[in-house]
């Protein structure tokens, strides 16, 4: 089983290897491509929005079209890139600050990415049927029912499909850390990585039950004739929306909470000073996730609750800046006096934090339920949430790639590179978005097709559509760079960063096993107080012996297609019974796979201590 | 050693009788409750206003067998579990009560 000599295979062979794999390394790599890959298709979608947008009036693309492209852009991003692009980090690295030899549920980690992969693949498939959603990324109800033809159901069956694979990871994420930590490891030594990574998929179990929920009633209103969002026969189409923001609003806590991790970090390593502040960025972290799940009606001050609901609301919302503003000051601590490097990881991290304070600052704004009625729907909040998702979870995203490509693929990402990358990135992005602010406040609404000319809104959406196109060279730039990286860049030591936590402590991209000996973890920072205190090596917490490892198997994939094969099905079964033919053929084959696997032990298999002995550091 | 052995076999022995009989009565109360709640709705022999409350208060002790006794939340080592169901539900009644509050009430 042992594939530790490096040899050339062929093709085929690495592309079973990745079908069929369980190794969480191996899955990193599979959902950093899947996640890059949807990436460029929102990416795409973004420039051809702004270039509708680059000059009055423009024709570029339809008024439907258009609609379709807003809606895939943000649903994309949201679900298909920046989620997966966090759990590639989670699934590479997490594991490896805990010490241990891979997640809790192997099977159902790679289960979980080929659900997510194939159901983001089921959603885009919507562009080459012909209708693609086009009720924005929130969907809400009626637009969302009596929009006409198969993209709003391409948008249920999608996402409810890959929002499984991602239940699952967040469930496996929580086990592993509950149970497999190293000796030593208690949960006040976890880097911050680590925890994050346990808050998030804390919010993952809670939040997500609310979607799928939505979506199964918004699936039965289309496709089934049920009314639970239709007004003319007793239903209430504002329920969508409550489910869809108590989903949503912990969502973007999802989305910004793993970067906090990453950029804690990368702050403490390129500073060579321990986190200021750990118990209170672990408490911060909590409070923020907890705080999270009574802020949704955020969302919909408009929406007519009454004075006394948006009030409780607004209070709320305004009370996370508090643990937000902790997080930020102690950063500012880390840096303060440290031994500062500003590698390529670092700029993004610095990049950061006015970036994302701007987007706080506006959020703050936006909390203000009178205000809001000013702000509500106009490209001011369109400014806000890119402010925090690309300033905060994409400067996060390129960060941690850059901090942790060594790790995940054995060489360090060109620096001169990255660091060109970063500059066109943030001027692009800041030139993007910052104009917004102002032209919502001048009011052009969001999500309109054309603007009229003559209405001072020309100059600014030209500057927007220009910063834009900065950050499309950006992006191709760091396509470049990894191009370059993998071609030509240098082999990376096992701690390249001079590193602090577990994950420096073993080779660079890590054997298949990671430990051969689970360490001993005698403090925050292991590998640092190793390097102070030791001998630079952590020290063994068992004798060699036996590693046992888990077999790879087929079966997530067939069951991800089953799955998606129904999916097909059921969006088709209404214009056609026959599709329910798809509807059986799928789920037999997933509940046929399921089958399978419960009923075929499989117990894996060992690596012996002789095997163990002869491979090299 | 022997005889420590068979003092702990039959301490370990003691308790898992315990546990048995701690089932056991479990079992029988909740499948009593289910005759009672299915009886009390099928005789119609109750008042809505009282039958309602009622049936909620015997499925929420039901869960709390459920939980505490078959799924070992009564035991040691389970203080994580615990915090984390109790979590769910917390944002479960936050979730119903404010959707009762804004958009039934």
């Amino acid at each position: 089983m042992s594939t530790a000599t490096a040899q050339k295979r062929g093709f085929g062979a690495v592309l079973w290897d990745y079908l069929t794999t369980v190794d969480h390394k191996k899955i990193a790599h599979l959902y950093l491509f899947g996640g890059g890959f949807f990436f460029i298709l929102g990416g795409l979608e973004a420039l051809l929005i702004r270039i509708q947008l680059i000059k009055p009036e423009n024709d570029f693309l339809s008024a439907g079209l258009y609609n379709e492209m807003i809606t895939m852009h943000g649903t994309t991003m949201i679900f298909l890139a920046a989620m997966p692009l966090l759990l590639a980090l989670m699934n590479a690295i997490m594991p490896l600050q805990i010490g241990a030899r891979d997640v809790a549920f192997p099977f159902l980690n790679a289960l979980g990415f080929w659900l997510f992969m194939l159901g983001g693949l089921l959603l885009n498939l919507s562009w080459i049927m012909g209708d693609a959603p086009d009720s924005g990324w929130t969907a809400y109800t009626p637009l969302a029912t009596e929009s006409p033809g198969h993209g709003l159901d391409y948008y249920v069956l999608g996402l409810q499909i890959s929002g499984a694979g991602t239940l699952m990871g967040g469930i496996n994420f929580l086990a592993t850390i509950v149970t497999m930590r190293a000796p030593g490891m208690t949960y006040m030594r976890m880097p911050l990585f680590t925890w994050t990574t346990f808050v998030t998929s804390t919010l993952i179990l809670f939040a997500f039950p609310a979607l799928t929920v939505g979506l199964f009633l918004l699936m039965f209103d289309r496709m089934f004739d049920s009314a639970f969002f239709d007004v003319t026969l007793g239903g209430n189409s504002i329920i969508w929306q409550h489910l869809f923001w108590i989903f949503g609003h912990p969502e973007v806590y999802i989305l910004i909470l793993p970067v906090f991790g990453i950029f804690s970090e990368v702050f403490a390593t390129f500073s060579k000073k321990r986190l200021f502040g750990y118990t209170a960025m672990v408490f911060a972290t909590m409070l923020i996730a907890f705080l999270g799940f009574m802020v949704w009606a955020h969302h919909m001050f408009t929406v007519g609750l009454g004075p006394v609901a948006n009030s409780i609301f607004a209070v709320a919302t305004m009370a996370i800046a508090v643990p937000t503003g902790i997080k930020i000051f102690n950063w500012l601590a880390t840096m303060w006096g440290g031994n500062i490097t500003v590698s390529t990881a670092m700029l993004y991290a610095l990049g950061f934090i006015p970036s994302f304070t701007i987007g706080g600052m506006t959020g703050v704004m936006l909390a203000s339920s009178v205000a809001d009625y000013q702000y509500h729907d106009s490209y001011f909040v369109v400014a806000h949430f890119h402010y925090v998702i690309v300033g905060g979870t994409v400067f996060g995203i390129l960060a941690g790639l850059h901090y942790w490509w060594p790790k995940m693929f054995g060489r360090v990402l060109n620096e001169t590179l990255g660091k060109i990358t970063f500059w066109l990135f943030f001027f692009g992005f800041h030139l993007t978005f910052f104009i917004q602010h102002f032209l919502g406040l001048m009011g052009m609404p969001r999500r309109y097709w054309v603007f009229l000319k003559d209405q001072d809104l020309d100059l600014g959406n030209l500057i927007s559509s220009l910063g834009a196109l900065l950050m499309g060279v950006g992006g191709i730039l760091f396509l470049i760079n990894i191009i370059y990286t993998a071609a030509k860049g240098e082999k990376a030591s096992a701690d390249p960063f001079d590193g602090r936590t577990l994950e420096w402590a073993v080779s660079s991209p890590p054997p298949y096993y990671n430990f051969k000996q689970l360490p001993l973890v005698r403090g925050l920072d292991s590998l640092w107080i190793e390097k102070r205190e030791g001998n630079g090596k952590l020290k063994p917490a068992e004798p060699l012996g036996d590693v046992h490892m888990p077999n790879g198997s087929i079966l997530p994939f067939i069951m991800s297609v089953g799955f998606t094969i129904a999916g097909v099905g059921f969006i088709y079964q209404p214009d056609n019974r026959t599709w329910l033919l798809a509807v059986f053929i799928g789920m037999g084959i997933a509940l046929g796979s399921m089958l399978i696997r419960s009923l075929k032990d499989d117990h894996g298999y060992y690596i012996s201590k002789e095997e163990l002995e002869k491979e090299a550091d | 050693m022997m005889t420590d052995n068979t003092n702990f076999n039959s301490f370990q022995k003691q308790r898992n009788k315990e546990e048995m009989k701690r089932q056991l009565i479990t079992f029988v109360l909740m499948i009593g409750f289910t005759i009672v709640a299915f009886a009390i709705v099928a005789t119609g022999s109750m008042q809505k206003m009282f039958a309602v409350p009622l049936l909620l208060i015997m499925a929420v002790v039901q869960v709390g067998f459920q939980f505490y006794y078959f799924m070992h939340m009564k035991d040691k080592g389970h203080e994580f579990p615990s915090l984390m169901i109790y979590g769910g539900v917390w944002a479960a009644i936050l979730t119903i009560a404010a959707l009762v509050a804004i958009v039934w009430w």
